[in-house]
């Protein structure tokens, strides 16, 4: 099937911060959108003039109170009358929505689409919160039980301990790695030069997780501009290609999920998952300590990118990182390392940034793949329907070499700016989560062949 | 509503409760740079509903807990078996297959946690544990609590411990009508 090239030509974030009781969600979402705007050749109001329609993501209608949150959005936008709809999948939501706006373009329904996003996660206490977010579970077999997303997290952490030998001090490299990052990123909601054993003794929450493996609740908004080719170049000389687009679903219970045969990735054979070290003599899977629809959604983006070995091919990833253990539970469904060998991984160094001292020691080279270098979910923050747009509007920079300047606009200086922006990234993965792993999507972005980076190290 | 001319636009008040507001600054000449620097004006209010839930389907499952049974339900035609009620089979599509049938009182600590925070609804009880059960013949795992155990002592060892089906003596018609304790 032929398919429309899409490109991302803008993007804009709201700083993510723990309330913003100074603007309502249509204007905050309108300061994501406004810098998208001016980020191109062309005026922004001309750009604003070009757009075809947009669509919309925000999670909870009980954060909000209010429905149709959207098309309030809109019409502060001056969008109306032009097409949008809601898209909707718990913490994938934005992941779901960039991918609603890329459908729009590939469709060639749109030449110029806006996708945006936001939550506004303030307006009742944090664990009120984590009672809102915890509807996200079934509400008549688990949220009586005991409701809480860190609960859950933390009961496949112990069976990833208990399967492959995992420790929460692999979690925690993850958790020093996110922070000290976010160092480096004047959008990232909190930053710190932490050590293994602050985050161990950081207060517990569900054991094993600290609070310092848990991303925390944020207000804010993300927005992302898609574009057919002509419109692309128009717009921009330095437009970034989705070259691949995946989306995976499992159960909504992780209760519920079987235990069969892994879902290989092309970089991986059935006797990959055979052996003693495996309870039973082979990997039962999906289980409680993978994500089937992370897999799903990493094997259908690769195909489509034409990706056949990630941890070679890609310069960088931004995932879904809401718990330190959920980053490691990531590496293994998107193939980076084999199931089970996540914790290994991150010992490595190879998940870090090349160029930054985190006050470890690495069993490997350090900073062949970075994971997260923007800080990921646990720095950045977690306004769930920006979130998914954030990581692209992430991805986006980097692969532009744009993100020095976009993070000296934000007041920090030339010399910090510059740190997380990678050397010659050419392909980058996206990755928006929800629930215990029920939606997943996986989107590739790749700089054009022959296409100069803005900024070259 | 009183307005008061002497107060500034740009000084914090606290959040408002209710709708007795009075007093809300307000000077009688203002700029329009004034009105846009303004502090946000936060009101509270409460937020609560009586909600009708249906178990629909699954009623039985709730019914049997509160008779001290344990209810699944099995694939008559591929025989995957569920812990907790899946009128529909989701490994096989065939319609009207799956049949109820009795779980075992007994299982295998699969994984667990201990919550020491939780939504709103279960702080005042944290620590508490959170596991998810294990039953041979079974495909599917049960999420309850786990009583018995000391939550300061948590260890993975836990993992694969046998566990028992106890029943609480008031029936709430929720899942929390059963928790698993210690076989030994």
């Amino acid at each position: 099937m032929a398919r429309k090239k899409v490109y991302m030509v803008s993007g804009g974030v709201s700083k993510f911060t723990k309330s913003r009781q100074d603007r309502t969600f249509q204007a905050i979402v309108k300061e994501s959108y406004d810098y998208a705007l001016k980020d191109l050749k062309l005026p922004a109001k001309q750009v604003h003039e070009m757009i075809d329609g947009s669509t919309a993501s925000y999670f909870s209608d009980h954060f909000t109170r209010q429905l149709m949150a959207g098309i309030m959005v809109q019409d502060y936008l001056g969008l109306t009358p032009r097409p949008s709809h809601r898209v909707e999948g718990g913490g994938a939501t934005g992941g779901l929505n960039f991918q609603a706006a890329w459908r729009e373009v590939a469709s060639e329904r749109m030449n110029l689409c806006v996708a945006y996003g936001f939550e506004t996660m303030s307006h009742v206490n944090t664990w009120k919160g984590n009672e809102f977010i915890a509807l996200a579970s079934d509400i008549s077999f688990d949220f009586p039980v005991g409701g809480f997303y860190s609960g859950y997290y933390a009961m496949m952490v112990t069976r990833h301990m208990k399967e492959f030998g995992t420790t929460p001090e692999q979690m925690a490299y993850v958790s020093v790695k996110n922070h000290r990052n976010a160092m480096y990123n004047p959008y990232a909601q909190k930053s710190a030069k932490l050590t293994v054993a602050d985050v161990r003794n950081s207060p517990m929450v569900a054991w094993p997780l600290t609070r310092l493996d848990i991303c925390v609740m944020s207000d804010g908004a993300a927005t992302t501009l898609l574009a057919d080719e002509d419109t692309a170049f128009q717009l921009t000389d330095n437009p970034i290609e989705i070259t691949g687009v995946g989306t995976g679903t499992d159960a909504m219970r992780m209760a519920d999920r079987p235990h069969k045969d892994v879902v290989l990735a092309p970089n991986e054979k059935a006797e990959d998952y055979v052996g003693d070290q495996f309870h039973g003599g082979k990997l039962k899977y999906p289980g409680i300590h993978s994500f089937r629809a992370g897999r799903t959604a990493g094997n259908m983006a690769y195909k489509m990118a034409g990706i056949t070995n990630p941890l070679k091919e890609l310069s960088f990833v931004e995932l879904h990182d809401a718990y330190t253990s959920s980053e490691l539970q990531t590496i293994e469904d998107l193939a980076l390392a084999k199931y089970g060998d996540a914790g290994k991984f991150m010992e490595s160094g190879a998940a870090f940034m090349p160029n930054i001292d985190y006050g470890l020691d690495f069993t490997g080279e350090q900073g062949t793949l970075p994971i997260n270098p923007s800080g990921g979910l646990i720095a950045c923050g977690h306004p769930v329907g920006a979130t998914g747009l954030m990581q692209a509007v992430f991805a986006f920079w980097q692969l532009q070499g744009s993100q020095p300047r976009h993070f000296q606009a934000m007041g920090m200086d030339a010399e910090k700016a510059k740190v997380l922006q990678l050397e010659d990234p050419h392909k980058g993965a996206i990755h928006s989560h929800a629930g215990t792993g029920t939606y997943v999507t996986v989107s590739i972005l790749e700089r054009p062949k022959g296409q100069e980076l803005e900024f070259r190290r | 509503m009183k307005t008061n001319p002497n107060a500034k636009l740009d000084e914090d008040w606290k959040s408002l409760d209710g709708t007795m507001v009075l007093n809300i600054p307000f000077p009688e000449d203002w700029t329009d740079d004034e009105l846009k620097r303004m502090k946000p004006i936060v009101v509270k209010f409460p937020y609560q509903v009586n909600y009708l839930h249906s178990y629909g389907q699954d009623s039985p499952w709730f019914a049997a807990l509160s008779n001290g049974q344990l209810l699944g339900t099995r694939c008559k035609e591929c025989g995957f078996t569920t812990a907790n009620p899946k009128l529909a089979c989701q490994e096989c599509y065939t319609p009207n297959s799956t049949e109820w049938v009795k779980l075992p009182m007994e299982g295998k600590i699969h994984a667990f946690t201990v919550c020491y925070f939780g939504a709103e609804a279960f702080l005042d009880q944290t620590p508490f544990i959170l596991g998810l059960v294990e039953f041979e013949g079974v495909d599917t795992l049960m999420l309850t609590r786990i009583v018995g155990l000391d939550p300061e002592e948590a260890t993975l060892d836990w993992i694969g411990l046998e566990v028992k089906a106890k029943f609480t003596k008031l029936t709430q018609i929720k899942p929390t009508d059963v928790y698993f304790v210690p076989k030994s």
